[in-house]
């Protein structure tokens, strides 16, 4: 696990952890407030009951160790790459989350969504093929 | 008025938030080894620092005016317009980390932005 891998190899496995994670957490958080259901409104004792819910239900705990895991790939990271790198390349995000509803949860993909999810695959291919590290004084 | 107050707000402090917690995480140094422990020693340095402390209380400010846009407006308007995001946090890279954005890089930005603002929108 102490891998001295070159800056791009390390660079790249982080952002992807950072994507993977963050992906699962939005998607398992989705799913947990599926299954717990539309708020049904703002009184202090609805929303007691309902936070009684969401941190009952197994989808939500996981969703937020997923996030804490995106959080610690995240910040490593952003210990050596640029933020103007990380923050277009975790935009990925976008891309799978989208495609994972689509084919897990059978929700429905328009025509402008898969035309952003294309966009956002060829800027974040763009943004991939510069240093992730203009800052470095060596 | 007060929903481009808050669009601001989010916007700004959001973007503020990452830039601090980035800042934080320069200022400790590269982590090199990730071995559970040099991963939490270096996670626990990250929240000694102050700059990870003021990008904490940014996000929360821009978790706040998250909630309060959601509660006025569409969540079809809102979203798509936090894409701003990416403009701005290229900006503070380049002008407040010191970083060297190529026109590649920035077009990868621009396409990323306008993508995120399709993805919403759709």
């Amino acid at each position: 696990m102490t891998s001295p891998q070159t800056p791009r190899v390390k660079t790249l496995i982080l952002v992807t952890l950072s994507v993977v994670f963050g992906s699962a957490g939005n998607l398992c958080f989705s799913a947990g407030m599926k299954q717990i259901g539309a708020i049904p409104g703002w009184s202090m004792a609805m929303l007691h009951a309902v936070f009684a819910k969401v941190f009952s239900s197994l989808w939500i705990w996981l969703g937020i160790a997923s996030m804490l895991l995106f959080l610690a790939a995240l910040l490593l990271v952003l210990s050596w790459a640029d933020f103007s790198y990380v923050l277009p390349a975790t935009a990925a995000m976008y891309v799978v989350v989208p495609l994972l509803g689509h084919y897990l949860l059978g929700e429905a993909v328009t025509v402008l969504r898969w035309l952003g999810v294309g966009m956002i695959c060829l800027g974040v291919v763009l943004v991939g093929q510069t240093p992730a590290n203009t800052t470095r004084k060596d | 008025m007060r929903t481009a107050v808050a669009l601001i707000i989010l916007v700004l402090s959001g973007t503020g938030g990452d830039l601090s917690a980035a800042h934080a995480m320069r200022r400790i140094g590269e982590v090199k080894s990730f071995a559970p422990s040099a991963i939490l020693r270096a996670l626990g340095r990250a929240f000694r620092e102050g700059w990870m402390w003021i990008g904490v209380a940014q996000m929360t400010l821009a978790f706040c005016s998250l909630l309060a846009l959601l509660s006025w407006e569409a969540v079809s308007f809102v979203i798509p317009a936090t894409a701003l995001s990416y403009v701005t946090g290229a900006l503070g890279g380049k002008y407040l980390l010191g970083e060297r954005l190529t026109p590649r890089r920035w077009a990868g930005i621009g396409l990323v932005s306008v993508g995120v603002m399709l993805v919403c929108l759709g």
